[in-house]
């Protein structure tokens, strides 16, 4: 049944579907609705949970790890400097192989001080080990957020489901909560193969020398990469029983025959979407939505990108010096893939919440009449407001 | 390149190191005596064989600790030299389970593994610990947050007054004077210009039911501090007096004889505190001068350079940090006390006690 919910309510709700025994919470602009709602949804007897109202995210990062290791289904979730702060644990977690589920509502990172969305804060840890998810609206956050505890308690890696802070967290949409006999049904309870117990005592986080460091990170890559099949699976199993799916590991739209392809993550898609309802005199493009970041969907990228001319990543974040983050891996991966590679322009757009209006999307298309291959630069900067120097 | 087989390397590192796997096949079949609680009255919780330096007041420390609280707990530990002599991977001295995270979480860790415990309606006890490094500053947050929530905690700090796994760097809690390898002494230093933090009065701040410091020389009043502190529902406290030879700078074998000292002379107060108040010292017999606990350290040596007239403003200066604690705690003993620093360190083998 669909309700009108806005985007850190339905988490909350999807996060109380999966039962989990112990929430850490931390406030920090825009995840705060999520763990309001859930302290709310605790104090109302609606979600029987451990809530430990941490000092930091630092704690609440570490809360979690804990909680997990000895056995229990956890939950935090954070912001840009609320993941930075987690940022050494985020590591130790995946390192140590915890299951958990972590939600990222994606905010800018300062200086100078920003509260609106981008999404530098999960770029920021995306070599961290974590399996990264972005949702494209409020109904993916909840069926991914759902997915990712059976994800995460298959593989023994940890999920973050990024959602675009504001864009997504403090926007009401119907929203369709499943039923909690329908998720106890797809998610069975949590049995941590290798939880503490007194019973059979064993050492986690032990220190591990040159003699077996470089298995253990391998054993992790692979694990990471092996995880794709789990992800789709967890996306196959749940359009099964609900009728919904979330696109796997990515999605591919538009006219079979379009030579131009945009990708990106997050929200954004869905602005693209209704820009190219609305200028269908433009040329055909196909919009590539990058669901699963981290672990990369190369081989699936690369069929997604077969018989492209021109390719446009969007997204909203950079590596200062570099360029585009996301840009430079498609490039990455299609370069060792089999199929002739398309010009690829990368363009960087909405950083610190500036909007991104459908206005815009014309003047992507036409920026391709000029834009040489491997171009980079942040789309919608107004070079203007700056001092002749620094343009 | 060689493919080395898990099993094998295993099997090779444990010869290389000395530790067969043992023969699990007698093993084999559960007796009715073999549960955990049974086992309790010769529990040993820390193995030998770990890797800790001779005479490491801090293994000294978490052995006693770990075969008071018995099997049903479940550690968090803070990076630092514990972690690294009783885990090198694949070994483990720890006969329960553990959890190493990092430097600074030990205190949200187990307040995590706590709440696990509580959701699941477990009563297994967990106990937090680290050194004074990650109790006294980079782990203090969480520790504060800790007791401020609550959780059936026990935290036990081995404070052996520097950073010693990197190498004896400064902490908070090194002492007034001392020499570091970031607070050295010279020309213009004498060593810490800084005072020790008085980490214990700010966690009694926190009302909690109980905090307490103890010394390895006095084991008795460890396993007692600890047994306290495992009966409360609430968070604890006990900071555990470990010296550290190579820190401080003293023959192995002379461990506890200087932990002792640091105790009779007043540098180290022996103070049990209930909900923020105190409620039991350990009476000092006879207070010995700080000079006799200092001259036997290392890193005083340069308190002791009579040409030097800093030196002896110095160790005035020490001098008067233990007075004072022995004003604060009322430490100095009315005669003599079974439970007084000298009564605690007679050994008694059965019979009434004799009152002399």
């Amino acid at each position: 049944m669909l309700e009108a919910l806005e985007g850190s309510m339905a988490i909350a709700k999807a996060v109380t579907r999966c039962r989990p025994e112990v929430v850490a919470a931390y406030p920090i602009t825009p995840q705060t609705h999520i763990v309001e709602n859930i302290s709310k949804l605790v104090a109302d007897g609606q979600l029987k949970t451990e809530l430990v109202s941490v000092e930091s995210e630092f704690s609440a990062a570490s809360v979690v790890l804990g909680a997990a290791a000895a056995g229990a289904r956890a939950y935090t979730a954070s912001s840009s400097q609320g993941i930075l702060l987690m940022a050494e644990v985020l590591f130790n977690i995946s390192g140590m192989r915890i299951p958990m589920v972590l939600t990222c509502a994606n905010r800018a990172i300062g200086a100078p001080i920003n509260i609106w969305n981008d999404q530098s804060d999960s770029m920021a840890v995306r070599d961290s080990g974590w399996i990264q998810i972005y949702c494209a609206d409020n109904q993916e956050a909840v069926d991914s957020t759902i997915q990712a505890y059976r994800i995460t308690e298959r593989t023994e890696l940890p999920v973050m489901v990024c959602m675009d802070g504001f864009v997504l967290t403090h926007t009401y949409e119907p929203v369709d909560i499943p039923d909690q006999d329908l998720v106890d049904s797809y998610l069975p309870p949590f049995e941590f193969k290798r939880a503490l117990d007194p019973m059979n005592p064993k050492s986690l986080g032990t220190m591990v020398g040159p003699d077996f460091f470089p298995e253990i990170r391998h054993s992790h890559h692979q694990a990471m990469v092996r995880s794709m099949s789990e992800i789709e699976a967890a996306d196959a199993d749940w359009q099964n029983l609900t009728g919904r799916q979330c696109g796997g590991l990515l999605s591919v739209d538009g006219p079979e025959d379009a030579d131009l392809g945009i990708l990106c993550i997050g929200s954004a898609i869905n602005t693209l979407h209704a820009a190219r309802e609305e200028h269908p005199e433009l040329r055909p493009a196909k919009l590539i939505k990058l669901r699963c970041y981290r672990p990369f969907p190369a081989a699936a990228l690369c069929e997604a990108c077969r018989g492209l001319k021109d390719l446009v990543v969007v997204e909203r974040a950079f590596s200062p010096g570099l360029g585009g983050i996301i840009g430079t891996e498609v490039r990455a991966a299609l370069a060792a893939g089999d199929g002739p590679m398309p010009r690829i322009v990368n363009y960087t757009i909405g950083l610190g919440g500036r909007d991104i209006p459908i206005e815009l999307y014309p003047q992507l298309i036409e920026s391709l009449d000029s834009a040489h291959d491997g171009a980079f630069k942040i789309f919608d900067v107004e070079l203007e407001k700056l001092a002749e120097e620094d343009r | 390149m060689t493919e080395i087989k898990d099993a094998q390397r295993l099997e090779e590192l444990r010869r290389k190191h000395g530790r067969l796997a043992p023969d699990l096949s007698a093993a084999a079949e559960p007796s009715p005596n073999d549960d955990v609680r049974s086992r309790q009255p010769r529990f040993c919780g820390l193995e030998s064989g770990h890797r800790a330096c001779q005479g490491c007041g801090e293994a000294l420390g978490a052995r006693l600790v770990s075969e008071t609280a018995g099997p049903d707990v479940m550690l968090s530990n803070a990076t630092g030299c514990l972690e690294v002599f009783t885990t090198p991977y694949p070994q483990s001295a720890w006969r329960v389970p553990f959890v190493h995270s990092l430097f600074e979480n030990a205190a949200a860790v187990a307040s995590g593994m706590e709440a696990a415990l509580k959701a699941k309606g477990k009563r297994t006890k967990v106990i937090a610990q680290g050194g004074d490094g990650g109790t006294y500053d980079i782990g203090f947050q969480a520790l504060s947050g800790m007791l401020e929530r609550y959780h059936n905690v026990l935290y036990v700090c081995y404070d052996n007054e520097a950073y010693m796994n990197t190498g004896i760097q400064r902490s908070g809690s090194t002492p007034h004077a001392a020499s570091t390898t970031t607070s050295p002494a010279g020309q213009e230093r004498m060593g810490k210009r800084h005072l020790k933090k008085d980490l214990l009065s700010i966690i009694a701040a926190h009302h909690v039911p109980y905090a307490a410091s103890a010394s390895v020389a006095f084991p008795v009043d460890v396993r007692r501090k600890v047994r306290r502190a495992m009966d409360v529902e609430g968070p604890t406290f006990l900071a555990i007096h470990s010296p550290c030879p190579l820190g401080w700078g003293h023959d192995g074998a002379l461990t506890i004889q200087i932990a002792r000292l640091a105790v009779e002379c007043g540098l180290y107060p022996m103070v049990e505190f209930e909900r923020g108040e105190v409620v039991s010292v350990m009476p000092i017999r006879d207070p010995k001068p700080v000079t006799e606990y200092l001259k036997v350290q290392n890193r005083y040596r340069h308190l002791f350079n009579d040409k030097d007239p800093r030196a002896r403003e110095e160790r005035e200066h020490l001098q008067a940090l233990a007075d004072f604690n022995i004003a604060r705690y009322n430490l100095k003993g009315v005669g003599e006390d079974v439970m007084d620093t000298d009564g605690l360190d007679t050994v008694r083998r059965g019979g009434p006690v004799q009152v002399m």
